[in-house]
């Protein structure tokens, strides 16, 4: 099913990076990006904490605003000064780790006031939409419910199909499983499961390297700021050609063992 | 070692903590039993039902102190609230505008309105407003004096209570709806401040009780009879009859209404930190 080889063959590619940098202050969280990402292909980008994957994303729909570098989508430069990024933004769906769900607004309305206040769209087409959307992720019984009364996995799956409703052409997904409890971990993962078989462009920022290893068409592995790894995910987690790539995934499968890899590593370098 | 050893000692005292405590609570209720007892004792109790207990005062007083003056206090402390409120917003936002100006200007306002008695801001808006823009007249008549002036007063606290609350949305909140394509803007209108306003409502309630009190200071700016409300009304009457009965039941009237909605603060406050946990 992996579709190992990355569909770099079609025109334009959707998303496209290049050389982007970002720095906080003194911190340079980003420290020259390329990337490409084909229609309909799906990235997975995995990497330790601190190592700049969700400062890529949030680039990518100008969250954070690059301090060098071009970002490509859809074939807009997002980076443009004059670019309308309200327009652009409506066209890539985002993700967050934390659902940022409108707690004030019930499930459906969550769904149908992005699309009427920014679509314009009429009251019983926003309705259609949305319910359209809460089935694609299995919670139309919940469409009156507000989210503070939603699991966590339930609210990342209506915050999946919030972003779903405007139609977009890219999905972004900001470590989407990272603040829910293991057993609800399967229910998000199968949605976008689906998703990349239906087609969807998506990157997804992740700690889940099984969903990696079996969705993903290609893995980025990034340390530093800097892209290490970009390949097939059965080389990149199963053959991994780096160092720093064996080791992070070492200390992801078994962090005792990573410990003890640290030590021997400090001590070579000491001498 | 020592200082272990002298922990175990039995206190100088030679009284537990709960005796103690228990002491403590005794030597409380004495004195309050003998204030209470001081208080009964020296008051003159015929003088005071004479001065502040005519039972025909209080009948003569209705229904205009509910259908005229507290009627008017309630419509001075809407309008004010209204005036407040809207201003309050306004200056909020400022506040939290990236634009310095604007944030200066905000600061500034809410430093001076905060720190001058109301009562003066009714005199400035009673004769300063009408000297400086001669001819002008604010709309609405005392009606629209009352509601510039306890308008501007409460917008000053209003302003910081709204930018806490706005302040109090969580990131998230805004960069969800940056990223479904709302403009900032619209993002704020449409989901920051429905909830702001839903985490600053108990302490707005509180401002609310706070300006029908000051809803008093109308009595300088000048008022009809027919625009008289609680304390004007009451004070009127206890000298046209030489006796404080009137100013008893107009402070009752107030508490009709400033003690529910103390109530309703403290329910929705109890709300509010449910929700939150």
């Amino acid at each position: 099913m992996t579709n190992t080889s990355s569909s770099s063959g079609t025109s334009t590619p959707e998303i496209h990076v290049r050389d982007l940098h970002k720095s906080f202050g003194d911190n340079d969280v980003l420290r020259g990006i390329d990337l490409e990402i084909g229609q309909g292909e799906v990235v997975c980008v995995i990497g330790p904490s601190g190592s700049g994957k969700s400062t890529l994303l949030r680039c990518v729909n100008l969250l954070e605003e690059p301090t060098q570098g071009q970002v490509f989508v859809g074939g807009t430069e997002v980076t443009h000064p004059d670019v309308d990024i309200d327009a652009v933004r409506r066209r890539i769906g985002m993700v967050f780790q934390q659902f940022n769900l409108f707690p004030h607004l019930s499930v459906t309305e969550n769904l149908t006031l992005p699309q009427r206040r920014v679509l314009k769209r009429g009251k019983e087409e926003a309705a259609e939409v949305a319910a359209e959307n809460l089935e694609r992720v299995g919670l139309s019984e919940k469409a009156d419910a507000y989210p503070s009364s939603l699991s966590g996995g339930q609210q990342q799956r209506v915050a999946i199909a919030r972003a779903l409703a405007m139609g977009p052409e890219v999905m972004l997904f900001d470590e989407p499983t990272s603040a829910l409890d293991p057993e609800l971990v399967g229910d998000v993962l199968a949605v976008m499961r689906r998703l990349a078989h239906e087609g969807m462009t998506m990157m997804v920022v992740t700690h889940e390297m099984s969903f990696a290893r079996e969705v993903a068409d290609r893995v980025v592995f990034m340390d530093g700021g800097v892209i290490v790894e970009d390949g097939a995910p059965a080389q990149v987690i199963g053959n991994p050609s780096h160092e720093r790539t064996r080791h992070f995934l070492s200390r992801l499968l078994d962090p005792a063992m990573a410990d003890v890899e640290d030590d021997v590593e400090e001590g070579e370098k000491g001498l | 070692m020592s200082d272990a050893d002298a922990t175990l000692q039995p206190r100088k005292s030679g009284l537990t903590r709960r005796q103690k405590r228990a002491l403590s609570r005794g030597a409380q209720y004495v004195v309050f039993v003998a204030a209470v007892i001081a208080f009964a004792v020296a008051a003159d109790w015929g003088r005071l039902k004479n001065q502040f207990a005519q039972w025909d005062l209080v009948k003569q007083m209705f229904p205009d102190v509910i259908t005229l003056a507290l009627k008017n206090t309630v419509l001075y402390t809407m309008s004010g609230f209204v005036v407040g409120l809207v201003l309050g917003l306004v200056i909020a936002l400022m506040r939290l505008s990236p634009v310095g100006p604007y944030r200066w200007l905000a600061g500034i306002y809410i430093e001076i309105f905060r720190g001058l008695p109301a009562l003066l801001i009714f005199v400035f808006v009673g004769v300063a407003v009408p000297l400086a823009f001669p001819g002008t007249e604010i709309p609405g008549g005392t009606y629209g004096k009352v509601a510039l002036a306890l308008g501007l007063v409460s917008a000053a606290y209003m302003a910081e209570t709204i930018r806490a609350g706005i302040q109090a949305v969580p990131k998230g909140q805004m960069e969800a709806a940056r990223s479904l394509g709302f403009s900032h803007a619209r993002a704020m209108v449409s989901i920051i401040i429905p909830q702001a306003f839903r985490i600053v409502i108990p302490p707005l309630t509180n401002e609310l009780v706070l300006l029908f009190k000051d809803s008093s200071l109308v009595l300088f700016l000048g008022v009809t009879l027919e625009e008289r409300e609680l304390t004007k009304f009451g004070r009127d009457l206890a000298s046209q009859t030489a006796n404080s009965t009137p100013i008893l039941v107009a402070g009752l009237c107030y508490l009709l209404v400033t003690v529910p909605l103390g109530f309703v603060v403290r329910r929705l406050e109890a709300k509010a930190g449910e929700a939150t946990k």
